[in-house]
């Protein structure tokens, strides 16, 4: 049981760093323009291809850096040539657009790679247990992963604290009316910001590529937790969505490593009852159910406090 | 008589900062009453604190003796108090007729009815006729709204705001931003709709503060310093050093 | 019929009355007449799938088109609605009900109505992003759960049922396709017209109202909540319609019904036909099912094509296609069209170029990657193209650069034919 506690803890925090990896950049995203970047996980899954494709061509630690570049670049050339357009016809059209390049980008990716997984393996140096938790093996390249996205945390929080583009980030948190009197130049500040967030979570990709399915499908499987992550914090708050991420993780990667269902834990019902709602849910499984628990926690949140967790806005 | 607007001790503090503090006020019914202050002062937050816009810090306001503050707007809405915005507030892609027509729903007892044909609706038909008429835009009636002029846009506004016959009017800086002529057309149209009810009116243009109102309050730094007659206020030191001076009257 | 939200609308209209009855019921004969028409089983078969998603996307409009709320999962209802239908067919076959064929969509409609009541009331308490991010997380609460529950909704294989079954009604036992048709075809017309009666009335008004502008709602008297959630409704009950008679045609309820493949489909549609008009997603239905149904034969990355159609929609004319063909009324009203004609004629041309460019790299692409498809070889108006080939690859490149370099150039003519048009026309009293 210690054991599943420590193995489930440390998997839980990772997959919730990697969550924040990706719901940062879409809060900041969110706050400084408006827009929520439906494709954002779609640049993750892009992360993982380009980090899959780049890792066969040149190796994984250039990939690791040249992958999450390429993603930003496309971020911004979206931010650029797509959502400039379109912002003046409202926050429902930019929504739109980011939809429809969710959607298409999964169509050009399982064109190209195929709608099977690729094979996105480990590199070697990292192919190796880090440390033996009672009888299992922790593998190296998870503690790396973690050591990523606690860095790229801690670089970020230094950024935002320290820097004058952290300053605006700040003030556009708070402040979400202000943007639009930074000056002339706040067309290119929502460049760089948008093709920061997809470089980050191009990152997310990179990294999380080998560890866990490089598929054509991983956007559209992540995309809606990551919703469910910042809109469970309150869309627009950073805290908000570094508690809800690292939440989440744990909450799901628990539910997945439990084998506990009504019927283990009570006995099996009357055999002469039959099928019915009730013995499907006498007998589902915890793990069963991980799938639908975010989903599940935004129906409380919704119920309990609209507004989210640590969230300020009415919109 | 209980007055129709009454607001005791009200305070409202955004963070740490006081925008209204303990702002008293009586608003007799049938009173035409403005206030008037310098820029930041309060005014607009004044109006949102009475229309259920923002909910008070502290204090007590009552519509017709009721209490109402803490409400949501259109519960207010429906007591009688109707507000217009000093920045125009209307529905942009909805054509004149229909933005009326909708603001007088309500009082005519339609609510959300799905089962009645709104053109077939003969009281709501003839008050909305008679509104258009009254501001002016008839002949626009098919317009949408987002496509009428400045000052077409706010005689609008005003429309939308007594369409519902609320007893209590509001109006936010009625004729801002608009020309010599259009400001006297539109103090000639606000005096006409809302003869026999109260009027709270905010404004700068003080040829239409002293044309229309009965009585003046000066609002300055969230407090009431100064309420009385147009005449009173005219002489009143306090009230030329802290703001008429300014203006140049 | 346009005039639910037409927004241009300047000179009364003689006749009016006459030319709205007209339009019903030439639509009406128009449903009557089409399958004596085209009678093949094919061309039957996809009347019935567009007559279910001009329902579809007429529901999915009362939200995003009347009371500018965005869903992400519309499918819900639709797939809700489904089951029910189902299930209540089985139970009708199983217990001998007297209830015909034909009642059964509102039992669908019934099922997509009871899911809104019961989540509507938490859903609809924001509007905007977030309620577009609550149905996308409704969405898929929804569709996991149904795969758990499988005594309701059968798991991966679905529930069936036999359409047979049920009493039969003027003696037509709905087996043959063609009855079937006739069904989707009567609840297409009432269902239109319910959702139509709908705009007209006070609360259909007020959702106008909420969609433009809910803040000033809250002081007409209005609370902009309970209008969200009256639309909510409605609009969960005609998905659950169409998701009723899917089940019907189909003879099989699964939980893709309730999935975001769906959910998506249907904004697709409303998006692409127009939301500003009541007939735009009538339109979008009809080319989106006729596209999905057409392209499938034609190419395996079709999916593609939608994102690219509607990402270009989005951008370039987001008023879909009702609103494009809507912006020529008053130029056409005032005869001043033929202004502009000669300059679409024009940029017809590269645009045409510039898409066949398009086509071709993605095609190329395609079938270069697909190893183990249908080889290598592209076939686009007729000419072969081999994707193996540098040529193709550089005719691909050479079509979309060129012909995007001088659209540009041709479409600004259009932009200027076009407002010298608009001035005639506004100038002749006709807003443009």
């Amino acid at each position: 049981m210690s054991e599943l506690i420590v193995i489930s803890t440390l998997n839980g925090v990772l997959f919730g760093m990697l969550l924040f990896l990706l719901s940062s950049g879409l809060t900041v995203i969110f706050s400084m323009m408006g827009v929520l970047n439906f494709a954002h996980a779609s640049f993750y899954m892009l992360g993982a291809f380009f980090g899959y494709q780049l890792t066969r061509w040149i190796g994984f630690w250039p990939a690791l850096v040249l992958a999450p570049l390429l993603v930003g670049v496309v971020g911004m050339a979206v931010e650029r040539y797509g959502l400039r357009n379109t912002h003046r016809h409202g926050h429902v059209a930019e929504l739109l657009l980011t939809f429809g390049l969710a959607f298409a980008i999964e169509e050009i990716v399982s064109m190209i790679w195929g709608k099977s997984p690729v094979d996105y393996r480990v590199p070697t140096a990292l192919d190796f247990p880090a440390f033996t938790v009672f009888s299992t093996n922790y593998p190296a390249y998870k503690i790396f992963m973690l050591a990523v996205s606690v860095s790229i945390f801690v670089a970020l929080l230094i950024v935002l604290k320290r820097t004058r583009v952290g300053l605006i980030v700040q003030a556009a948190l708070t402040y979400p009316t202000m943007v639009g009197h930074l000056g002339h130049n706040v067309g290119r500040v929502f460049m760089v910001v948008f093709g920061v967030g997809s470089a980050l979570a191009g990152l997310a990709g990179v990294i999380a590529g080998p560890s866990l399915v490089t598929q054509s499908d991983m956007a559209s499987l992540l995309g809606p937790i990551l919703f469910v992550v910042i809109v469970f914090g309150g869309l627009g708050s950073l805290p908000g969505a570094f508690i809800a991420s690292l939440l989440i993780g744990l909450i799901q990667t628990f539910a997945v490593a439990l084998n506990g269902s009504l019927a283990s834990a009570f006995g099996p019902l009357d055999p002469g009852l039959g099928p019915s709602v009730l013995t499907d849910i006498w007998n589902v499984t915890i793990a069963q159910i991980a799938p639908i628990l975010p989903y599940v926690l935004l129906v409380l949140i919704l119920i309990v406090r609209p507004m989210g967790l640590l969230g300020t806005r009415e919109t | 008589m209980t007055a129709a607007i009454e607001i005791k001790d009200v305070q409202k503090r955004f963070g740490n900062v006081s925008i209204i503090r303990d702002l008293n006020l009586n608003v007799a019914r049938g009173e035409r009453h403005a206030i008037i202050g310098p820029n930041g002062a309060g005014k607009s937050t004044t109006f949102n604190l009475i229309s259920g816009h923002i909910k008070p810090s502290g204090g007590e306001i009552r519509l017709n003796g009721d209490v109402i503050s803490g409400l949501r707007p259109f519960e207010i809405n429906r007591r009688g108090l109707s507000r217009s915005f000093q920045v125009t507030n209307v529905f942009a892609r909805m054509t004149v007729l229909e933005n009326v027509r909708c603001a007088v729903l309500w009082a005519t007892g339609h609510r959300y009815a799905f089962w009645k044909n709104v053109d077939r609706l003969p009281v709501v038909k003839q008050r909305t006729e008679r509104i258009l008429e009254d501001i002016h835009l008839s002949h626009r009636r098919d317009v949408p709204a987002g496509l009428l002029t400045y000052a077409e846009q706010r005689e609008l506004e005003i429309g939308i705001t007594i369409a519902g016959g609320a007893n209590v009017i509001m109006l936010d800086e009625p004729t801002a931003g608009m020309s010599h002529a259009e400001t006297e057309r539109a103090v000639t149209l606000i005096r006409r709709l809302t003869e026999g009810r109260t009027l709270v009116i905010v404004e700068h243009d003080m040829s239409v503060v002293f044309g229309i109102a009965d009585r003046i309050s000066v609002l300055v730094y969230g407090q009431i310093i100064a309420s009385g007659t147009p005449e009173e206020i005219r002489g009143n030191r306090k009230v030329r050093e802290a703001y008429l001076g300014e203006e140049g009257h | 019929m346009t005039d639910a939200t037409a927004p241009l609308e300047l000179k009364e209209q003689p006749g009016g009355r006459v030319r709205f009855y007209g339009i019903w019921l030439i639509a009406a004969v128009a449903l009557i007449v089409l399958p004596l028409v085209f009678s093949s089983g094919g061309s039957l078969t996809s009347f019935s799938l567009i007559g279910i998603a001009i329902i579809f996307a007429l529901s999915y409009n009362i939200l995003l088109g009347q009371t500018g709320l965005l869903s992400f999962g519309h499918a819900v209802h639709y797939g809700l609605g489904g089951f029910l239908a189902v299930h209540v067919m089985n139970a009708v076959a199983n217990y001998n009900w007297p209830l015909p064929l034909p009642f059964i969509p509102l039992f669908g409609g019934i099922g997509g109505l009871a899911f809104a009541i019961v989540f509507g009331w938490v859903m609809t308490k924001r509007a905007g992003t977030v309620f577009a991010m609550i149905t996308l997380g409704i969405g898929e609460l929804v569709a996991s759960s149904s795969l758990i529950l499988r005594s309701v909704f059968g798991g991966e294989s679905g529930i069936t049922t036999d359409r047979t079954a049920l009493p039969h009604m003027f003696g037509w036992s709905f087996g043959p396709q063609r009855q079937v048709y006739y069904l989707i075809a009567f609840w297409v017309m009432v269902s239109a017209i319910a959702m139509y009666a709908l705009t007209r009335t006070p609360l259909g008004r007020l959702c106008n109202a909420v969609r433009d502008n809910p803040e000033r709602v809250e002081f007409i008297g209005y609370d902009p909540h309970v209008v969200r959630y009256f639309a909510y409704g409605f609009a969960g009950f005609f998905a659950g319609v169409a998701g009723g008679l899917t089940a019907i045609n189909f003879e099989i309820a699964n939980s893709a019904y309730l999935g975001a493949t769906q959910s998506g489909f249907v904004l697709f549609a409303a998006f692409i036909g127009g939301t500003a008009y009541f007939f735009g997603p009538i339109l979008g239905a009809i080319l989106v099912t006729y596209l999905q149904l057409g392209l499938t034969d034609l190419t395996t990355v079709w999916q593609l094509y939608f994102g690219i159609i509607f990402i270009g929609i989005v951008m370039f004319a987001p008023g879909g296609i009702a609103g494009l063909l809507m912006m020529h009324r008053p130029l056409v009203r005032a005869g001043s069209l033929a202004t502009v004609i000669p300059s679409y004629l024009v940029a017809a041309l590269p645009t045409l170029a510039f898409a066949l460019g398009v086509i071709l790299s993605i095609e190329t692409v395609a079938h270069y990657t697909d190893s183990e498809g249908e080889g290598s070889v592209v076939h686009l108006v007729g000419i072969p193209f081999d994707a193996v080939k540098p040529t193709t690859w550089l005719a691909a490149a050479v079509l979309v650069v060129v012909g995007f370099v001088i659209a540009r150039l041709t479409w600004r003519r259009v932009t200027e034919a076009w407002d010298r048009a608009a001035t005639i026309a506004r100038d002749r009293g006709y807003l443009a």
